[in-house]
């Protein structure tokens, strides 16, 4: 079988250029972690908001401000630091200082303190993508488990993995999300911690509906007859049956806590305030389009839109090519 | 049916009693110190524990989940522990707000969303059909964050045609000036999700046998896809729309954050923000029974929509 949809999803032309592009994301990712790209994304290299390098140099907004007119007014005679002056030049004259020359355009601009934004954006992608994929697998790992158990055993144990998805689902997702933000700290493990333990309803649903309409076909009940036991029969014969199922929700997952990263970072809930992510990002573009300064918004925007397109485009493939229905 | 609906909100309480436990849970295992928050950081330890004793936290659990209780029975919150206002009164004054900028947003989306879908379902394949799918997907990939940072740029402060943000305690002044921008932002998000949404809707009726018969039997285009095709449809759009109507309450927190608007949801991330537990905790165990309450009135509204449906 997967072979065959392996088979399926190379004809899909549109499904195997998504997947390029989601390959490149993750090569460029990987090389993130190894600290072989974006490693110096926090260094302040270019001027206050630096342009990108095809608009050219901005103007130099120092030499913009005008001297102000008329004299200096003496206050030498009531400045009670006066006398001290020549001793403060003296003394300030004999530390050497640099000023580090500041590069005056970036690649695709500089943010506030003049930092490489195309950087920003690589370094977002990884934090933003690895939180989206490590709650994905968390909550498709919590729900696959509890809805194995759901549909397989049924009775007093399904009636109370039944309880606890209508205890879950009864509470609006965000409100959710929020409820748990508000009790636990900040930071990468919390946000990947509160997507995965709210988002695991749905895959729940589905694998425990599955189970059900698996555990009475023939081959499980053969399986039993031989004298395999309950959790050989669910992990060991039914769940290679399913897994195409628990695939699809995975990466759909990954595209919608992607997305909710994205949301909490920009509202404080998520990543810290010395690491970023595309949420971040963003949180800095809103006062800096009034400026005029376009460029963040645009990178985080763009790379934002670009992955999340491709891994759609992907899932649905994925999907088209795992679904037997469609066969 | 009275039988029916006695039995299903009989079913509803244990279902409360989770979401009960849950929160209780939730804010008491991996919640910080309430006295500490409470009492800020020059808090003496001395007046630390004089909140203690006054919050009850000196009691053993099981009398804290008792005094929670009792809590969420008698709708006696307290008070906000940042503000000191009282939650229901925050509930009272912030969900006018809410409901006046979610309202319109519910609406105008259902009035656009549906046309269009069935519109495109009917030509589906064409060049339109592939089109508008197209550039679903696209709007669907871009952040709500982007759309409305470039939208308050754009219409609020470029083009100058509504207020950036604002808000008055005049409803129609509301309507009138600082709603539409909000709206009309939120509506370019969510018509996206909806149209993909209902158009899988409407092709799943479109493809039905019945639809082969009634045009078979000569029946006006017009009657196939209003009497037919839509009326089918509606159950599932029902449902849909069912699973919004909790949200409207809460809101677009997100919406209340950028355009200041004094709503319930902008209330709640404050209230995360400062880490005042009695107004998330009210408002994640209300909202959960006006959640169930909803979910009961669809089933029952299926029955008026569909006369097939038996309910039991």
């Amino acid at each position: 079988m997967w072979w065959q949809a392996t088979q399926r999803l190379r004809q899909d032309r549109i499904g195997m250029g998504a997947l390029a592009v989601v390959g490149a994301f993750v090569v460029m990712i990987v090389l993130v972690s190894l600290h072989l790209l974006a490693s110096d994304w926090a260094q302040e290299r270019g001027v206050h908001y630096a342009n990108p390098t095809f608009l050219g140099p901005g103007p130099d907004e120092l030499a913009m401000i005008e001297p102000p007119p008329g004299q200096m007014l003496d206050l030498t005679a009531v400045d009670p630091l006066a006398p001290h002056y020549a001793d403060i030049e003296r003394r300030t004259r004999a530390l050497a200082t640099t000023l580090k020359p500041r590069i005056q355009t970036l690649p695709f601009g500089g943010d506030r303190y003049g930092r490489d934004v195309l950087k920003k954006a690589i370094k977002g992608a990884q934090v933003s993508i690895v939180v989206g994929l490590a709650a994905a697998l968390v909550a498709t790992f919590i729900g696959s488990l509890l809805g194995a158990f759901a549909g397989f055993f049924g009775g007093l144990i399904g009636d109370s993995l039944e309880w606890l998805y209508n205890v879950f689902t009864s509470v609006p997702y965000i409100l959710l999300i929020f409820a748990f933000a508000a009790v636990s700290g900040r930071g990468i493990a919390s946000v990947i911690v509160i997507l995965g333990l709210t988002g695991w309803t749905g895959v729940y649903r589905l694998i425990r509906a599955e189970y059900l309409k698996h555990s009475t076909r023939e081959y499980v009940r053969a399986a039993q007859a031989i004298g395999a036991p309950p959790l050989t029969r669910m992990f060991v014969h039914i769940l290679p049956n399913v897994s195409h199922v628990i695939l699809v929700q995975l990466s759909l997952n990954v595209v919608s806590f992607i997305k909710a990263e994205v949301i909490l970072s920009f509202l404080g809930l998520g990543v810290s305030v010395d690491s970023v992510s595309w949420g971040t990002m963003l949180n800095e573009a809103q006062s800096e389009l009034i400026l005029g300064k376009w460029w963040q918004l645009a990178a985080a925007t763009l790379f934002m839109a670009v992955f999340v397109t491709a891994f759609s485009q992907f899932t649905d493939s994925l999907r088209d090519a795992l679904d037997p229905k469609l066969r | 049916m009275t039988s029916y609906l006695i039995r299903r909100i009989w079913q509803m309480i244990p279902t409360l009693v989770g979401v009960i436990l849950l929160v209780f849970v939730l804010f008491h295992l991996f919640g910080g110190d309430p006295a500490e928050i409470i009492a800020g950081q020059n808090a003496s330890a001395q007046q630390v524990e004089v909140i203690r004793e006054q919050l009850g936290l000196n009691h053993p659990w099981w009398i804290q989940l008792w005094i929670f209780f009792k809590e969420v029975v008698t709708f006696n919150w307290g008070s906000s522990w940042a503000t000191h206002e009282s939650v229901s009164h925050i509930f009272l004054t912030r969900l006018p707000a809410t409901l006046t900028i979610m309202i319109p947003l519910f609406l105008v989306t259902l009035v656009l969303s549906v046309p269009i879908a069935l519109g495109v379902a009917y030509v589906r394949g064409s060049l339109t059909d592939r089109l508008i799918m197209m550039a679903t997907t696209v709007a669907l990939s871009v952040s709500f964050l982007v759309y409305i940072i470039v939208g308050q740029w754009l219409f609020g402060f470029e083009l100058a045609w509504f207020p950036i943000q604002g808000w008055a305690p005049s409803l129609w002044t509301n309507l009138a000036l600082y709603v539409p921008l909000p709206v009309l932002l939120a509506v370019l998000v969510s018509l996206a999700p909806q149209v993909r949404l209902y158009r899988s809707f409407f092709l799943d009726e479109i493809g039905q046998d019945y639809v082969r018969t009634a045009r078979a039997k000569g029946l006006a285009e017009r009657q196939v896809v209003f009497k037919h095709v839509l009326r089918n449809a509606l159950i599932p759009i029902l449902t849909d729309i069912s699973l919004q109507l909790p949200g409207l309450f809460v809101g677009s927190f997100l919406i209340e954050v950028f355009f200041s608007i004094p709503g319930l949801g902008r209330e709640v991330l404050l209230a995360v923000n400062r880490s005042d537990y009695p107004v998330i905790q009210a408002t994640t165990i209300y909202l959960a029974v006006f959640t169930m309450v909803i979910n009961l009135l669809t089933d029952v509204l299926y029955k008026l929509v569909d006369p097939r449906v038996v309910l039991k």
